[in-house]
């Protein structure tokens, strides 16, 4: 790594993306603390109400239960995604013209606009007239998404393996297409096992790309909306209510403003108290 | 054991293209066939679903007003981001690392909780429902993105190269765009390919920031989901049209995916 020069003049540079990233980010935080903190009556009416609306949050059962299944939910869908996705992107050719025709087709799903997901998986999942829904009835198993929690659930984490695992593939890809082939011959000649390639070559060098692939995987789980929304609408029941569409349904459905700020505050907060930990544990070598 | 690996890969490409396929077999599909039995390929092939939406302006429309700001978005995104992932991956100054911090908490931001106040924002400055306050929304979890994989990139470079040009007399713009731009060309494309995929797919914020005249495809979709019964086959015809897009823009970008790139810091 080269050194750096201190360049206070640097700011400029910066500064476009600051002014856009904050105008963005900085306006509709403050709103929504100032929400948070207020009671409404309508008609722009509004009092205050300190952290009322934190506690009331913090202690209800339902938002309990909606950071139970989102958490139980991205974890799931990491321990699936992270290790298949390496695996497919071992087992895929180095070079040649497959490559290109991999790449293509596996990452369709990731160009795919998320309620057309939702909306393909449900016509996939249909028990009657869907492919995957009537094939499993045909089998003699009773299957239906809309009716069974369960089945709702493997159809949610079948639908998210399907959308983002390409994404885990890409980025492992591209980490193991950057390692030169020295240090494979090298490994050759020294007759290292394939383990031990893997293990000493290719997962030291694909840490970084792993680390991002984790980190955007976390993030964009744990703020899953539109796919399940329109996949399950939530449903069951509860069942498949996670932390957004719950968040959403106080916010947009019954319009309190005060509650529904409270809990985007502390929804953030735990997505960043949890990135801020991968983070830390995954670059904890580097900084040794 | 070596001759059988390829099979991981294909089965993984038959996996991804199964609902794929679902949805093409549906679109070409009249309405009464996909309520009425279970075929593997359309018996009563047609193309109604493709022409309703080719020739109706509200179907066809949502696909003008989605790639108007998702282009404007990649545009806006990639440009303000070069500077900035310059000044992150050469120099330090006061600051920089929370403020690269900073930044990307914004990709932490669940949609969800701006919803909301992006609509009030939007309303307030005039910009509601037109592309470009959808496109300047994106920014927030865009430009974060674009600076972290550019910095990556251009950390990658030498720094020989820019002295050496400082060296031979090139005023800093004139550097940055005649040398240093093309030199991460590869850089760029893959960051564009991300910027473009995040737009187009987002639907949260696009639908909360417009109403008639700048809606995007998506909304177009939902709605029509909800008022006109269940058109499962025009739905799926609609949704088929939304994979061209980001195929044409990953065919352009294979190349620089397949060559490889180790980020730089995370």
């Amino acid at each position: 790594m080269t050194t750096k020069t201190p360049n206070q003049m640097a700011w400029w540079l910066v500064l476009p993306v600051v002014l856009l990233v904050a105008f963005n980010a900085v306006i509709p935080l403050m709103t929504v603390v100032n929400y948070s903190v207020q009671e409404t009556f309508g008609d722009n009416q509004f009092f205050f109400e300190g952290v009322k609306w934190f506690q009331e949050t913090i202690e209800s059962e339902r938002f309990h239960d909606a950071l139970r299944r989102q958490l139980f939910f991205t974890g799931i869908i990491l321990v699936i995604e992270i290790p298949l996705g390496v695996a497919i992107a071992l087992a895929m050719p180095r070079r040649g013209p497959w490559v290109s025709v991999c790449l293509v087709l596996m990452a369709m799903p990731l160009l795919i606009p998320w309620n057309v997901v939702g909306a393909m998986w449900n016509i996939l999942a249909l028990p009657d007239i869907g492919l995957l829904g009537h094939s499993l009835n045909a089998m003699g198993v009773n299957y239906n998404f809309t009716r069974q929690p369960v089945a709702a659930w493997a159809t949610l984490i079948a639908m998210d393996v399907w959308h983002w695992t390409s994404l885990v593939v890409l980025l492992a890809y591209a980490g193991l297409s950057a390692i030169p082939d020295a240090y494979y011959q090298a490994a050759k000649i020294d007759g290292a096992s394939n383990w031990a390639v893997f293990r000493y070559i290719q997962l030291p060098k694909m840490k970084r790309v792993l680390t991002i692939a984790v980190l955007l995987r976390f993030m964009d789980s744990f703020m899953i909306y539109t796919e399940p929304f329109v996949l399950t609408g939530g449903g069951p029941g509860n069942s498949t209510t996670l932390l957004s569409i719950d968040l959403v349904k106080i916010a947009l459905g019954r319009f309190d403003l005060g509650p529904a700020g409270a809990m985007s505050l502390i929804y953030f907060l735990i997505v960043l108290l949890l990135s801020w930990i991968f983070y830390t544990v995954m670059t904890k070598d580097e900084a040794d | 054991m070596k001759r059988f690996t390829w099979l991981v890969p294909f089965l993984y490409i038959l996996f991804v293209l199964l609902p794929i396929y679902w949805l093409l077999n549906m679109s070409f599909k009249t309405t009464n066939e996909i309520l009425g039995t279970f075929t593997l390929w359309p018996r009563d092939f047609t193309l109604e679903n493709y022409r309703k939406i080719f020739t109706d302006p509200t179907w066809y429309n949502g696909y003008l007003n989605s790639l108007a700001y998702v282009l404007m978005n990649t545009v806006i995104s990639v440009t303000v981001a070069l500077p900035a992932a310059y000044a992150f991956s050469r120099y330090r100054f006061l600051g920089d690392k929370h403020l690269f911090f900073w930044l990307l908490t914004n990709r932490m931001a669940p949609p969800a909780v701006f919803a909301l106040p992006f609509f009030q924002l939007y309303s307030a400055i005039g910009l509601f429902d037109t592309p470009i306050a959808v496109a300047l929304a994106h920014c927030l979890f865009n430009i974060p993105l674009a600076v972290w994989i550019l910095e990556g990139f251009m950390s990658g470079v030498p720094k020989e190269l820019d002295e050496t040009a400082f060296v031979d007399g090139y005023p800093f713009w004139r550097f940055f765009i005649k040398i240093f731009i093309p030199t991460i060309a590869a850089g760029i494309g893959v960051t564009a390919f991300f910027c473009f995929m995040f737009s187009w797919v987002e639907l949260l914020l696009a639908k909360t920031l417009t109403s008639v005249a700048a809606k995007p495809i998506a909304a177009t979709m939902t709605r029509t989901a909800s008022t006109s019964g269940y058109e499962l086959g025009l739905l799926a015809a609609a949704g088929a049209l939304t994979i061209i897009p980001g195929a044409i823009v990953i065919y352009f970008v294979r190349n620089y995916i397949a060559k490889g790139f180790a980020l730089g810091r995370v």
